[in-house]
């Protein structure tokens, strides 16, 4: 039978990209090497994060999966950076990977539109440059009208302990061994990158009473804007945190060569995060820190392991029992898996075009790890994207592209096609320049729209979001209306604010530092939720800012709509540096703000392109 | 690109009777009218205004002001043309003075890419154009990386390095906000921060100055008591360049009589008129118009004579050119000391050629000649440099203002990026991974 969409890989990419094109009416296949581990987390047992939690609010807004599928299964949740201002707000989570696996399959099982298949994806079916199936491993041909690769760490996965390497994924499955040289054959550029994970304890064996207890937060919250809430507030799991001691830095500077990373293996090729540093690496790098923070994290209330967070190694087994023991807490402990380093294919994101479909095959999209991303959320994101992108283009539609400005799943795509990599990338909040525009708040008020245009966000849904959004008017139309006058100064001097002169609406009152929701309260009407208020009072508060950031975001969208044609020819520019030549014939930017965020790409080449355009040579 | 406005001085440089300003973009009438002295957001479209450029109340010069709206115009934009009846030094003034309101210096050949890229210029024309632009962006960007060398390019990389790590905190307290044994940035940290880097600003805008002074020379007042001198002084130091003395119709503000070239530095003296007649007329000038003279002045010759005692005038005046770059001479040294002690005075006899050349020496030690390096200078010369330095300070007050309004860090770290993408204008480093890997290299965080 011929699908019109297949999707390689179930993890969190693929679960979100196979759901999008499901529910928007596309036959689809999921083939994954073990259904057992449908989204899976092989990592660490938590949702959300910096930046990461308001990827799955976006991911929620547009349509996707994984805000609801976490709120199903969550053991802790949080709010942080809530000193820090309203634009850096976000939810972690703690979430159990026994529940989240299972009620993501449940979701797949009931799509209608939606088969799932369980094989190894070895070569695709390529014909004049487009992607028409899959080959599995025992030569099996699928056909399909666009493929969508989700493969994450599978792709020649080698797992590192110490001084032995295993051609295997996360959980010692087998990978694919010849995909990522087809895809080489056909003319991609394929890299090798690295990360790691520490290791899982039995908690029966754990004394907590040497670690620091830390809960969730006493307010209920939801990543979904469904708003549903499956968890008992008052019965949280909590996280411990430890600290390393002396003898950890010990034990691991003794053995630093028996690392596979330093040294216990050779023939190292993958690059590994920046930001997810072994802490062999650590101890290394910041050789004068006394100790190093780890977090003991619940993997879930159905089994007894407990993964350190912070402890991430590629230690020989007899040295990471050494170095656990050395932990307060964990001296008799018992390791139910050991910490190992995974290296792995992915291919080089600049191949890739705004849609996630390939520069190189058409009608092949990809996402998540082997893009060159790393996070749960990450891969998550793009396999909405891609799910969507790849449904639009086989309804003959225009890809939904996201501005930097509108989200973060934007940014991290357009970092990603438009910068390359250099490290696994991982979203961070400083790598979005119009971050007060991007917040938890607003995620629905971003992108609701656009889900709903594509048909994946429910009429329900869309009507509560055009509810909301039409009371924060009508609540800023009150707030400018309503004015407090000199009558009202005895109570304005009660808060320590300066007294009135003329009437003063509570719209500019608001805006003084000392006056807020809590004190002026009894001046709103009744008929607003917390929410609303909270996010017309964001706006009030920092109106200055966020109008500097809408100012700046402008001029980068009046630069994205300055459009370069597809078949322009690079080498026919005059006078262009041979750097920004190199890398314009590389990224292919669609537009010149695109072409001016290219590193070596510089003011003066972008002249030079402007007058190349402007000259009629199209 | 072309949303922006730019400005430039479209008049050859050099000592002309009028010099021109060039402003072109949208932004064109709004930015003059926010440093003319009467209204140009509603005045017909090519018409000529007068008025007073100003700035925070002092009028900077006098001019005529064209402005000619879009589309009929050079560049098809709003165009509006500042004629400065100033030298050099008030044209950049005003030049820098736009800039800091929001204008871009205009690149070489700019007006002319804007008027060709607007459609105004027909293709035939285009042709020499590209050619005119292309081989100005390999020399641009050379110059680019030259124009700040040396020194001050590692000053500012210095302050700006300051901040990255700023920045660099801040972002790891955001993105691995569960990190309890890294430091949060704290305010007092960010006031003493920025306390500094504002202090090191102003040094090289000083410093910048006295650059600017040396190649464009130095507005210099020659004060004192009458009899005390001066005009034997002035007539010592022109004596010797008589063949440089030239008459220069000043601005309104400030009349230069006559320069000398020091060994390299030009003396432009400022309302000497009188000093040469005779010490009569000066007598008439009193120590109120002796403290403007100083206010405008950038270097004081005080005279003072050893032969007569100090007087409450004197002492005012001391007092004043404190922060001056100034010469206290006493003269008459070969008379009776009635004066007292000076401190940091030199003692002459005017009448003597030898002891001129004591006053020119102290002049250079001012001006440390003798340790300017003309590849390597230790201050910034351009105006689109010293205007992204005034407009850091500008974004320091801002961060200062939202400290003081208690913001959250996230939003007063906005305004501290942008004081680092200023800096990084300057120096060409833009770098965008930059901040990331300071985070990652100064701070121990991952899972």
């Amino acid at each position: 039978m011929k699908y019109e969409v297949i999707v390689v890989g179930g993890g969190h990419a693929g679960c979100e990209a196979c759901l999008a094109t499901s529910r928007k009416g596309h036959k689809t296949l999921l083939v994954t090497g073990n259904i057992k581990n449908i989204a899976d987390m092989p990592c660490n047992p938590s949702i959300g994060g910096s930046a990461k939690g308001i990827v799955v609010r976006e991911i929620d807004a547009l349509g996707g999966e994984m805000g609801r599928n976490a709120d199903k299964s969550l053991l802790q949740i949080k709010m942080l950076n809530n000193s820090k201002g309203p634009a850096v707000r976000a939810l972690r989570a703690q979430a159990d990977k026994i529940t989240y696996p299972k009620e993501m399959l449940k979701t797949l099982e009931n799509e209608q539109n939606l088969d799932i298949k369980e094989a190894i994806v070895e070569d695709l079916i390529v014909n004049d440059g487009k992607v028409e199936g899959i080959v599995l491993e025992n030569g099996e041909k699928i056909s399909s009208d666009t493929v969508i690769l989700t493969t994450g760490t599978y792709l020649k996965a080698d797992i590192l302990i110490g001084n032995t390497r295993k051609r295997q994924g996360p959980h010692g499955e087998k990978p694919s061994n010849h995909l990522s040289e087809k895809l080489s054959d056909y003319g991609f550029n394929v890299i090798r990158l690295k990360t790691g994970t520490p290791q899982r304890i039995d908690k029966n064996t754990i004394d907590y009473s040497k670690g620091r207890i830390e809960t969730g937060d006493c307010e209920e919250w939801t990543f979904s804007f469904d708003n549903k809430v499956y968890y008992d507030v008052n019965n949280q799991i909590p996280c411990h945190l430890i600290y390393t001691t002396e003898k950890t830095k010990q034990i691991i500077m003794d053995n630093l060569n028996k690392s596979s990373m330093y040294g216990g293996l050779d023939d190292i090729k993958g690059i590994g995060p920046r930001y997810c540093p072994s802490i062999e690496d650590k101890m290394v790098r910041f050789s004068d820190k006394e100790k190093h923070q780890l977090f003991l994290e619940p993997e879930s209330v159905y089994y007894d392991d407990i993964y350190i967070q912070g402890f991430s190694t590629s230690m020989p087994e007899e040295i990471q029992e050494q170095m656990v023991h050395s932990l307060p807490g964990l001296e008799n402990a018992k390791i139910l898996k050991y910490g190992y380093a995974i290296e792995y294919d992915a291919i080089y994101p600049t191949q890739l075009k705004n849609s996630l479909e390939t520069k190189v095959l058409e009608n092949l999209f990809t996402a998540g790890q082997i893009n060159g991303t790393s996070g749960y959320e990450e891969a998550a994101c793009q396999g909405l994207i891609a799910g969507i992108n790849a449904s639009l283009k086989l309804e003959g539609k225009e890809p939904l592209v996201l501005k930097r400005n509108e989200a973060y799943i934007g940014v991290l795509i357009d970092d990603l096609i438009t910068k390359g990599i250099r490290d696994p990338y991982r979203l961070l909040s400083s790598r979005a320049e119009y971050r007060l525009l991007l917040r938890h708040d607003n995620a629905d008020m971003r992108l609701t729209d656009y889900g709903y245009k594509v048909g994946l966000v429910t009429e329900e849904r869309y009507k509560k979001y055009t509810t909301k959004r039409k009371n924060i008017d009508d609540l800023f139309k009150y707030l400018k209306e309503s004015k407090l006058t000199p009558k009202d100064n005895e109570f304005l001097e009660s808060l320590g604010s300066s007294p009135l002169k003329d009437g003063t609406s509570l719209y500019q009152l608001l805006k003084r530092p000392e006056l807020n929701y809590e004190n002026l309260g009894k001046y709103f009407p009744e008929n607003f939720s917390l929410e609303e208020i909270g996010q017309a009072l964001i706006f009030i508060k920092y109106e200055g800012y966020i109008e500097k950031a809408k100012k700046e975001a402008a001029k980068m969208e009046s630069m994205e709509s300055k459009k370069i044609p597809e078949i322009i020819n690079y080498d026919k520019v005059p006078n262009l540096a041979s750097e920004a030549r190199q890398k314009l014939k590389e990224v292919r930017p669609v537009s010149i703000g695109q072409a001016s965020r290219i590193s070596g790409v510089n003011p003066a080449d972008i002249s030079v392109l402007m007058v190349y355009l402007k000259k009629g040579h199209f | 690109m072309m949303n922006d406005t730019i400005a430039a001085i479209s008049t050859a440089s050099g000592v002309g009777a009028i010099s021109i300003i060039r402003v072109s973009g949208k932004d064109a009438i709004k930015i003059v009218n926010s440093v003319f002295s009467s209204d140009l957001l509603n005045v017909d479209s090519h018409t000529i205004n007068y008025g007073h450029i100003v700035n925070n109340n002092e009028i900077i010069d006098e001019v005529l002001v064209s402005v000619m709206k879009a589309p009929k115009t050079f560049t098809k934009e709003d165009i509006v043309e500042v004629n400065a009846h100033g030298g050099i030094a008030t044209t950049t003034k005003i030049l820098e003075l736009l800039l800091v309101k929001g204008a871009r210096l205009a690149e070489a050949g700019e007006f002319t890419k804007r008027a060709f890229l607007n459609g105004r210029i027909d293709l035939t024309e285009a042709e020499g154009i590209m050619d005119l632009i292309n081989s100005k962006t390999e020399n641009a960007r050379k110059l680019a990386l030259n124009e700040v060398s040396g020194k001050v390019s590692k000053l500012i990389h210095n302050l700006r390095d300051k901040i990255a790590y700023l920045l660099a905190n801040i972002e790891v307290n955001i993105d691995y906000p569960e990190y309890d044994d890294i430091d949060e940035v704290t305010i007092p940290e960010i006031k003493e921060k920025l306390t500094s880097i504002k202090n090191e600003i102003n040094k090289i805008l000083r410093e910048s100055e006295n650059g600017r002074m040396i190649k464009e020379g130095v507005k210099t007042a020659i004060i004192g008591r009458p009899n005390v001198g001066k005009s034997s002084i002035l007539n010592k130091l022109l004596g010797e360049n008589k063949a440089i003395v030239t008459d220069v119709q000043g601005t309104t503000r400030d009349i230069v009589e006559g320069s000398i070239v020091l060994d390299g530095i030009i003396l432009n003296l400022i309302d000497t008129a009188g000093i040469r007649e005779t010490d009569d007329i000066v007598e008439s000038i009193g120590v109120n118009k002796s403290l403007d003279l100083i206010e405008e002045a950038e270097l004081i010759l005080f005279v003072l004579d050893n032969n007569s005692e100090l007087t409450f005038e004197d002492k005012q005046i001391l007092e004043k050119i404190k922060d001056k770059n100034h010469v206290i001479i006493v003269n008459k040294s070969d008379l009776e000391n009635k004066l007292g002690k000076i401190s940091d005075a030199i003692y002459i006899s005017a009448l003597n050629d030898e002891d001129i050349d004591v006053i020119k020496d102290e002049i250079k030690k001012l001006f440390k000649l003798d340790k300017i390096e003309i590849d390597n200078p230790t201050y910034l010369t351009n105006a689109r440099s010293i205007s992204i330095l005034k407009r850091c300070l500008i974004d320091i007050d801002e961060v200062e203002k939202g400290i003081q309004n208690n913001e959250p860090i996230d939003m007063i770290e906005l305004d501290l990026k942008d004081i680092w993408n200023s800096l990084g204008e300057i120096t060409g480093e833009t770098y965008d991974e930059e901040l990331l890997d300071k985070l990652f290299s100064s701070f121990c965080v991952g899972k």
